[in-house]
């Protein structure tokens, strides 16, 4: 399970750019950036190294945070990975409320973030259908 | 002239009348309205005056009063008598409820049919009412006005503006009423529909319900080719029908048979010579089932000095630009800020801090809530924002009877302020003349 950082933002020029930018004088490394948008706003989701040490800054630079726990997953690097791993939560009757996939460092393997609403249980049954499920400091 | 033989009376008879009316006005209310008895009394002062002056000295009667009162309690007829009954928007607490009998009715239509005179009309005209019908004054008040005065009468209310199109177009309309941004709006969907305004047999208009300047009258008369005239009324008093521009378009005339108008200095409260702005009072002198003494109308205006060329000796209020209080008029409904904020309030996830912003959209009213996420929201899923934004909207409308879009803006963006809070952003430009 990992720690998913949630920032509000509204749809204006220059607020993601001030966001990484905090980010980045933070210290912190991102792993994965995702920018979901409406018309008037956006909420950005990021995967990082210290996402503690980033909600503080962040939250510092006058931002609001929330953090939300996500489960990444090792994807097999063959057409269907994902699929197969989908397939498991679905039959199982939970819903994935959103998803983003990125690529580890050295681009040995893909990771897949998700969103569910019971994560333990969640967890409980991809790891009964032998997935790897991530653990923050794999990430 | 509707009714020449009041609009054109004698000043120095006219004022005998209003004496006349006011102590049948102040005996009637002492008797039976509790408030005033008690408010009379408190100010040491007897329902009875020997001339208009001694007038000065009674009390005030405020917006709060008619709260405080809700919903029938500052009636003065039995309910028995009371044949119409109309309210303003708002929430419980913010409320006025006004009721007629039907003298009262019988009244107004008078009233209104000098208004619809004054604006051009006459028996031979088509009246297409497009205030909207309802627990609102405008729709019924502007109705059985043009009734009186013989006009074909449309009872179409708002809203359908291609149909308002249609109809205008179809039934031949002469006479348009409605607020002036809507007029400007359907001037704009004819044109969408391929129909000039100019074209259509309209000659008139009477437009009111929310302020609007001389820039806007021009853009009216110009884009349909016709004569606006302003009116001025409120629920409190009456409804449409308290003052109405003739043709020279220089002023409102008050119906001074049926209200004595007072402009008062808004620290003072002391009444200010003619052409001195302050604050507008009414007194009602013919009104049976919710008379008013002395009503703050919070509106800031002045009497227009010397006599009009129309020929009536009614005295011109100037047209009301501006208000004591932070209300807002948002097509042509009356909306408090407080309104906006006792209903977040009650929404948890929604922080107190809002601003209300208003702009032009084209020719109509746009407003815009901005609200801040709380803190203890969970952002991460934007269903959860939807969600949010939806219920809120849903409750200002349900609370407000308007429709506003609700924007969600960033935790601590809204300026905190140390003494009274800027609620509300106006761009609209037009509004503060």
């Amino acid at each position: 399970m990992v720690k998913q950082l949630t920032v509000f933002l509204e749809n204006s020029p220059g607020r993601l750019a001030r966001l990484t930018r905090s980010l980045g004088d933070a210290g912190v490394n991102m792993r994965a950036l995702m920018v979901a948008d409406t018309a008037e706003f956006g909420v950005v989701r990021i995967i990082c190294d210290r996402p503690e040490d980033a909600k503080s800054a962040l939250e510092e630079s006058g931002f609001s945070v929330s953090v939300t726990d996500v489960i990444a997953v090792a994807v097999p690097d063959r057409p269907g990975g994902l699929a197969d791993i989908l397939e498991v939560l679905g039959s199982e009757g939970m819903n994935v409320e959103y998803a983003y996939c990125f690529v580890e460092p050295g681009g040995e393997a893909a990771v897949d973030v998700f969103r569910v609403e019971r994560v333990a249980d969640a967890m409980r049954v991809l790891e009964e259908a032998g997935i790897r499920v991530l653990r923050a400091d794999e990430v | 002239m509707f009714q020449p033989e009041y609009e054109s009376m004698d000043r120095v008879r006219l004022e005998a009348v209003q004496l006349e009316r006011l102590n049948g006005l102040l005996a009637h209310v002492y008797e039976n309205v509790p408030t005033y008895r008690r408010k009379f009394d408190e100010a040491g002062v007897a329902p009875q005056v020997g001339s208009l002056e001694e007038f000065a000295s009674f009390p005030f009667t405020v917006k709060d009063d008619l709260r405080a009162a809700y919903p029938y309690g500052m009636f003065a007829v039995p309910m028995r008598d009371i044949v119409r009954l109309h309210s303003s928007s708002g929430t419980t607490g913010q409320v006025t409820v006004v009721g007629y009998t039907a003298g009262d009715l019988d009244i107004w239509a008078d009233l209104m049919a000098r208004t619809i005179a004054a604006a051009g009309g006459t028996s031979d005209d088509i009246v297409q009412n497009a205030y909207g019908y309802g627990l609102f004054t405008g729709g019924l008040g502007v109705h059985y006005g043009a009734e009186r005065l013989g006009c074909a009468t449309i009872p179409i209310s708002g809203g359908n503006t291609k149909r308002q199109v249609q109809v205008m177009k179809d039934f031949g309309t002469t006479i348009l009423a409605c607020t002036p941004s809507y007029a400007l709006l359907i001037a704009e969907t004819a044109r969408d529909m391929g129909v000039d305004p100019v074209a259509l047999s309209l000659k008139a208009g009477i437009f009111g319900a929310e302020p609007w300047s001389e820039n806007t009258r021009v853009e009216i008369e110009r884009q349909f080719g016709i004569s606006a005239i302003d009116i001025y009324g409120l629920s409190e008093v009456l409804g449409p029908g308290v003052a109405a521009e003739c043709q020279c378009k220089c002023g409102l005339h008050v119906n001074e048979d049926h209200f004595i108008i007072e402009i008062v200095d808004t620290e003072t409260l002391q009444p200010v010579p003619d052409g001195e702005r302050g604050e507008v009072v009414f007194t009602t002198l013919t009104k049976q089932g919710i008379p008013v003494v002395r009503y703050r109308t919070r509106d800031i205006s002045r009497i227009v000095p010397g006599r009009c060329e129309c020929g009536r000796t009614f005295r011109r209020l100037e047209r009301v630009t501006g208000r004591s209080d932070d209300m807002l008029i948002i097509r042509g409904v009356n909306v408090f800020p407080s309104q906006i904020e006792q209903v977040l309030l009650g929404i948890p996830g929604v922080a107190p801090y809002y601003q209300v912003v208003l702009s032009r959209r084209g020719s109509m009213d746009h407003v815009e809530v901005h609200v801040e996420v709380g803190p203890e929201v969970s952002f991460d899923e934007i269903k959860t924002l939807e969600r949010l934004r939806a219920r809120v909207s849903a409750e200002i409308a349900s609370a407000l009877a308007v429709n506003i879009a609700v924007r969600l803006v960033e935790p601590k963006s809204i300026q905190r302020s140390e003494g009274k809070a800027k609620r509300v952003l106006d761009l609209r430009g037009e509004g503060s003349e």
